[in-house]
């Protein structure tokens, strides 16, 4: 190993401790922690920074994919690899399965499916009996998430009641639950988007491909614009086109909008959303524009 | 002392209910173009369905749909801004009695309190709990917002009045800068824009004020480095490392640290960072280390260099109680310090503050959202420092053993003020 002789450590470095620090506390207080898995930016660099936290060791819990079914192929093979490349346990809670066995209502083949996760993402941790679930979710992405604890504890139906959180002192997480209850561990808390490129680009965390811009056929429904594909098609008057886009977060394929971008490194990609006038969820996310208080409402469900 | 970083300043609001605090981040957010298109239309759009004018600043942190129905705010949310010269992270706390735990929280990781009030109303008693508080989380450094000046007609005697109570109590709790600035959030004086309503005023604005503010000094710290262990790393070969994160002062390879609470000397052998091998450790980082002897470390323990902190089983502490039923003499707890947790019992409690006068009375219990001294036992020794000393190591938090809800803040020790 390097030794650095310049012992300075500026405000990324201080991130990227603190989150380590978080994870090592969840781990060492819980009894089944898992990591949640979706392939998108954020989780890839949570599971960077949890596999840097107990090396030269494995990681010594499972991750765990969300899958609603609707994917695109470019991050599943990403899941895939990452899986392989760092030897690590996957389990699957799929969406699919829960409308398969009638847990929860099917939407139709090409329906929203982000508000399914919940029951998934609830099955899975129940039959793991998991009682942390690591997320990438931060404070910066929407009002709700802004009032979350760094450790958010959920009772037996796994739902956030905001008007009740735990006191969180200092830097003592407190991770402690009886039996059927769980926490969900935000390690990322306190990062904005700009900070999870800018730690991207400096430790070269891979990505999935659709985060740089490529060309592909779209087309514009809600004033979003969609991947033509498995999950989206044209309907009634809408009109395919081959744009140059990447994508500002990575979801359910059918809900997540692409940005026109040229933006095909993560240079480009920084300079770009440094100065853009719209927020990450408010470009990409169908899911969050119907309601005022859309993720509030998801937590208090059991959402991530 | 240790001065990690300067260019990201930690501020929390405090102050009483209504004051203005969460008008006063939403103005600082939208006059420092913060906030995206669609974020500041979807507050609009919330403030239009409320009847409440065309943007009620106090939703761009108010995103609860309780806190929005209700007009208040709950809990803490917590926002980041960047200027030109600096990094924020702003915790926007809530002003009731009743959330007092959840404005705890936003200000036990501040550098700097921004302190709200009504110059119409003064000081009130709520402002002063707040004030005392963050004392007592060891903020040094106040920042108030004498605000409403436009209903207080730009009045220079609202304004000097609000500078004297300030002082009176500032010189009470210990802080060291208190500047006053008359504002109004609603309108947007002396925010970010200068005020022209107050020929008579020179002094900063809030953001010049935030701008100017000493950052880092949350984790500033008179006593030894400390690294509580986290967790044991198995090494490639056989070998162990023990992880955690640094506090207090910095590590150098070659150094000797002391193994507490074992009191075994051994030396650093090498240092290991997120980013590879180091030569010195600075506070705030997380590593791991190797170190020169076989030692039986494990998680709970500390490794610490001179002046080294105190093993003990017994201690006084300054607590914020947080639970209805009051705590009593003989209670039964559960405490977590660092990385240690061990059963703890109350065996005498010293008195309750009155935030009115400032003075310590006798009191049999500690009631919800008082301010408390106690006399605690451990079940296992615990390695602190003086919470005046260093804020990781003489910090604690006493939690119930039944339904593992977080009850009390506690600190070692007792402030300069009590
Ligand atoms: N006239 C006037 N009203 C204000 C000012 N700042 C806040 N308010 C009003 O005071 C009320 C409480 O404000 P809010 O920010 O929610 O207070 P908080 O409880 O301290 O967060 C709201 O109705 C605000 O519009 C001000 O500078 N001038
Ligand atoms: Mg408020």
């Amino acid at each position: 190993m390097s030794t650095s002789t310049h012992p300075q450590i500026d405000h990324l470095d201080l991130l990227e401790s603190h989150a380590i620090f978080i994870i090592r506390e969840v781990v060492a207080e819980c009894e089944r922690p898992v990591l949640l898995f979706s392939g998108g930016k954020d989780s890839a660099v949570l599971l960077h920074l949890a596999v840097k936290a107990f090396a030269p060791q494995k990681l010594p819990f499972p991750v765990m994919h969300v899958d609603t079914g609707h994917n695109f192929p470019e991050v599943l093979a990403y899941r895939d690899e990452r899986v392989a490349t760092l030897g690590l346990r996957l389990e699957v809670a799929s969406v699919q399965e829960a409308i398969d066995q009638g847990r929860v209502p099917d939407p139709g083949p090409l329906g929203m499916r982000n508000q399914l996760q919940t029951r998934a993402l609830l099955d899975g941790i129940e039959k793991h009996k998991f009682d942390a679930a690591f997320g990438g979710a931060r404070r910066d992405e929407d009002k709700a998430r802004a009032k979350e604890r760094v450790l958010s504890f959920r009772g037996a139906f796994g739902g956030w009641d905001p008007k009740s959180q735990r006191p969180e002192l200092w830097q003592l997480y407190q991770g402690k639950v009886n039996s059927g209850e769980n926490l969900r561990a935000f390690p990322l808390s306190d990062w904005t988007e700009l900070d999870v490129w800018n730690y991207i680009r400096r430790e070269n965390v891979p990505l999935p491909s659709i985060y740089f811009a490529h060309e592909r056929p779209v087309l514009k429904r809600d004033n979003m614009w969609l991947a033509v594909g498995e999950f989206i098609h044209p309907q009634h008057g809408e009109v395919v086109e081959r744009h140059l886009v990447r994508f500002r977060t990575v979801g359910d394929a059918s809900c997540t909008g692409a940005v026109r971008s040229g933006a095909d490194t993560l240079d480009a990609i920084i300079a770009e959303i440094s100065v853009t006038n719209v927020s990450e969820r408010g470009a990409t996310r169908a899911d969050d524009r119907f309601s005022e208080t859309a993720m509030e409402d998801r937590k208090r469900e059991g959402y991530f | 002392m240790t001065e990690p970083t300067s260019d990201l300043l930690r501020f929390a609001t405090v102050g009483s209910v209504d004051d203005g605090k969460s008008t006063l981040i939403g103005r600082l957010l939208v006059d420092t173009r913060q906030l995206f298109d669609d974020q500041l239309e979807a507050v609009a759009t919330a403030s239009a369905k409320r009847g409440v004018g065309d943007l009620d600043l106090s939703f761009v942190t108010d995103g609860l749909r309780a806190e929005r129905d209700q007009g208040i705010t709950i809990d803490v949310a917590y926002r980041y801004a960047a200027t030109p010269t600096r990094k924020f992270v702003i915790a926007d706390c809530p002003g009731h009695v009743q959330y007092t735990r959840n404005m705890a929280t936003g200000a036990s990781t501040a550098d700097v309190a921004l302190v709200v009030l009504d110059a119409t109303k003064g000081l009130k008693e709520q402002t002063r709990r707040h004030l005392c508080i963050a004392a007592l989380l060891g903020v040094r450094n106040v920042i108030v917002a004498a605000n409403k000046m436009d209903v207080a007609k730009w009045d220079e005697a609202v304004y000097f009045a609000v500078v004297d109570q300030v002082n009176e109590v500032s010189a009470r709790l210990g802080f060291t800068s208190s500047v006053v600035i008359p504002v109004s959030a609603l309108a947007g004086d002396n925010v970010v824009d200068p005020g022209f309503m107050a020929n008579w005023y020179q002094g900063p604005t809030v953001l010049q004020a935030l701008e100017a503010a000493p950052a880092g000094s949350w984790a500033s710290s008179s006593s030894g480095a400390r690294l509580p262990i986290q967790w044991v790393l198995r090494q490639h070969g056989g070998g162990r490392t023990y992880a955690g994160m640094v506090n207090g002062g910095e590590f150098t390879v070659g150094q000797e640290v002391t193994l507490m609470p074992q009191g075994v000397k051994t030396v650093l052998k090498a240092i290991n960072g997120p980013r590879g091998g180091l030569e010195v450790a600075l506070p705030g980082l997380s590593v791991d280390f190797d170190l020169t002897d076989e030692t039986d470390a494990g998680r709970s323990d500390m490794l610490a260099t001179a002046p080294l902190p105190t093993s003990t089983n017994e201690f006084e502490a300054t607590i914020c109680w947080f639970s209805d039923k009051p705590l009593t003499d003989g209670a039964r707890l559960r405490l977590k310090h660092t990385t240690r947790s061990t059963p703890v019992r109350v065996t005498g409690i010293a008195g309750t503050l009155d935030v009115g006068t400032l003075e310590v009375g006798p009191a049999s219990e500690i009631a919800l959202n008082d301010i408390g001294l106690v006399h605690l036992a451990t079940a296992e020794p615990i390695v602190v420092d003086n919470y005046r000393d260093n804020r990781v190591t003489g910090s604690f938090i006493l939690i119930d053993e039944v339904t593992n809800a977080t009850v009390a803040a506690g600190m070692i020790g007792h402030a300069n003020f009590l």
